[in-house]
């Protein structure tokens, strides 16, 4: 907290905060807004007499409607859905044994492989998807959910692979030391030590995982084509643009709805998750 | 109940050779205390007996058996860890059953340990509680229990009052002692400090850089410390040490320095005598010095310089100066002595102890 003077509070943290603030969820109130407002307003041009961008008199859930019932919209959530849960099953399973084999096992080149893995994080996506277009291909799984539900681990497993590595080695080494003295062997000691003392870790992998698979847009535009296989972002953009023409009031309540989950998910564990960021187990 | 058993101990780092042939024999309900500095090897070798470290070199043997291969879990010890290594997502009472749960003990036996366990230590009312709701001394017990209630056949400990306050320290030391006295189980004890080193061992391993230094019990290591290294970990303020040369006059042998001239008493006469015209060191125990009454054989005493006076209530330490050399005397509460004063020290005959100034091995 800012000490002092009352004046220094408000020029050091009230004001700042709020321009923050303000700047943060100015585009969420734009979306919620284009999206309850009728059409004839959206389109009324600026320099009309009664041009009034930021409210609405009339507020309609006429494009709420129009996305549910002409769109594929239900469909693409559900895609969405199952897409994100099974990269962020495999990439979580897939991250918790590499984690902790990392952090803790000896063996050569464990610190060389930690940082290759890392690295593979780092190439870009918009690189990627060429090579895996054609693997795509040659498994013949274009089109179909499994498209995306094997390939966003490739940059989901090296992100959790990250993130518990760093939280496995903030867990001290005696809690698994003792239970291997306790009598259990070391996968024991793993599942039932070491796992339920990551939980803040884990979760925060999980969340992060889910959230990037659920607003991943480029390998969900390049592998799957037709309308009633596509997730939420691709759906949204490719099916409410109809050439120059944008449906923005259908548009920004598919973008609303859509970030409900994550949003829902977020306010659920974001005490955990920022305890897994910052990572630390007291004794 | 078991012994323990080192052969020639060792182990490597890459380039550190952090324990060398290391040779201990542990008998059976036995408190030994592996007492050190820092970095000296004493956890290492404790790690060992665990399995929590591989072994370089050597052999180490549980109740006539190797076991060297063997993993913890198989080795039936148990640890109390100088942080306690609770498991903070379980309550004390599942802290305590782990173990035996993975040994597949049936719940009412596990229920019945745990509460013989829990009312040794005097934790009954905690047993539902998560190690984040409870103290220090209370973890520590906590921890304690997780080790007794295996009935392992030897406990070791890795400082485990380290991270207590100094009172609190002090009672857990009285605790454990206590809780040996009953139990009888063999123990091998890791700690930096002498005091505890003193208070619990039935016998004390002192090491140093990764080698034993002296294996005795407590009053053994004070009152015939094999080398300079343990005359001056052990005993709380530590031996002073005096450079002197060894001269013979008329068949008697004296240490002498700029300073003092002190007449070696014939016990250690003989064994000084090789020194005569050498330097060696004099080692004398604060205690064993005192103020010059008049009576006093003139040749035992010297003159020093009183630099401070620290008065503790049962005794008073005098730090003192014989020209370069710096010493401390502890001597009795009603002595009057005022910083600086000059006053006269003498040295108890019988508990002079001389080092070689090489190899620094008692003489």
């Amino acid at each position: 907290m800012i000490e002092g003077a009352r004046w220094r509070r408000w020029v050091f943290f009230y004001v700042p905060v709020t321009a923050f603030v303000v700047a943060l969820l100015f585009p969420f109130y734009w979306m919620v807004i284009t999206t309850l407002r009728p059409d004839r307003e959206l389109y009324r041009p600026w320099s009309a007499a009664n041009y009034a961008p930021f409210w609405t008199a009339n507020p309609t859930l006429e494009h709420i409607r129009a996305l549910l019932t002409e769109t594929l919209f239900s469909t693409w959530m559900l895609n969405t859905m199952l897409i994100s849960l099974a990269a962020t099953a495999i990439s979580l399973f897939c991250g918790l044994l590499a984690g902790y084999a990392l952090s803790r096992l000896k063996f050569p080149y464990a610190g060389l492989l930690g940082t290759a893995i890392f690295i593979t994080y780092l190439v870009p996506q918009t690189l990627l998807f060429i090579p895996l277009a054609d693997i795509i291909r040659n498994f013949k799984l274009g089109d179909s959910p499994w498209a995306l539900i094997l390939t966003y681990p490739t940059f989901l497993i090296p992100f959790c692979t990250w993130l518990l590595m760093g939280y496995f080695k903030s867990i001290p080494k005696e809690l698994e030391e003792c239970a291997r003295i306790d009598g259990a062997p070391r996968w024991k000691a793993m599942v039932y030590i070491i796992f339920p003392v990551a939980i803040p870790g884990i979760l925060s992998a999980g969340i992060f995982a889910f959230t990037l698979s659920w607003n991943e847009f480029i390998y969900a535009l390049v592998f799957l084509s037709s309308p009633e296989q596509k997730t939420v972002p691709v759906g949204v953009t490719s099916e409410l643009v109809r050439g120059d023409v944008f449906y923005w009031g259908e548009l920004m309540a598919g973008a609303l709805l859509g970030s409900i989950p994550v949003a829902f998910v977020y306010s659920f564990f974001v005490e955990y998750y920022v305890s897994g960021i910052t990572g630390s187990v007291k004794g | 109940m078991a012994r323990v058993a080192m052969r020639d101990l060792n182990k490597m780092y890459d380039e550190v050779h952090a324990v060398i042939d290391v040779n201990l024999e542990i008998r059976d309900q036995e408190f030994v205390v592996l007492v050190g500095p820092s970095g000296c090897g004493k956890t290492t070798t404790l790690r060992m007996v665990a399995g929590l470290e591989s072994i370089t070199g050597g052999q180490i043997s549980i109740d006539e058996k190797v076991v060297n291969a063997l993993p913890p879990m198989d080795r039936d010890i148990a640890m109390v860890f100088q942080n306690y290594a609770l498991y903070p997502h379980m309550t004390v009472y599942d802290n305590m059953a782990f173990g035996l749960k993975m040994r597949k003990f049936d719940k009412a036996e596990i229920g019945r340990r745990v509460k013989e366990a829990a009312d040794i230590l005097g934790i009954q009312e905690l047993l539902k509680r998560k190690p984040r709701q409870l103290s220090g001394g209370q973890r520590q017990r906590v921890a304690l229990g997780r080790a007794i209630v295996r009935h392992p056949q030897v406990f070791l400990f890795d400082e485990p009052l380290s991270n207590l306050d100094a009172k609190l320290r002090v009672q857990m030391r009285v605790e454990l002692k206590k809780l040996h006295e009953r139990l009888g189980t063999t123990a091998i004890y890791v700690t930096h400090d002498q005091v505890e080193a003193m208070t619990l061992g039935d016998r004390v391993v002192v090491m140093r850089d990764g080698r034993v230094q002296q294996v005795g019990d407590p009053m053994e290591l004070y009152n015939e410390p094999a080398n300079r290294f343990v005359a001056g970990f052990i005993g709380s303020p530590a031996m002073n040490f005096a450079s002197v040369r060894v001269a013979a006059e008329n068949g008697t042998l004296w240490a002498e320095s700029e300073d003092m001239r002190i007449k070696v008493p014939p016990r250690v006469a003989q064994r000084l005598a090789r020194y005569t015209g050498k330097e060696t060191t004099l080692g004398v125990r604060p205690e064993d010095l005192r103020i010059a009454r008049d009576g006093d054989d003139r040749d035992l005493g010297f003159d020093v310089a009183i630099e401070v006076v620290e008065r503790l209530g049962s005794e008073i330490l005098l730090d003192v100066a014989a020209g370069a050399t710096t010493m401390v005397a502890s001597v009795e509460p009603t002595v009057t002595a005022k910083v600086h004063e000059t006053t006269r020290l003498v040295i108890n005959p019988e508990r002079m102890h001389f080092f070689d100034n090489e190899t620094e091995a008692a003489i």
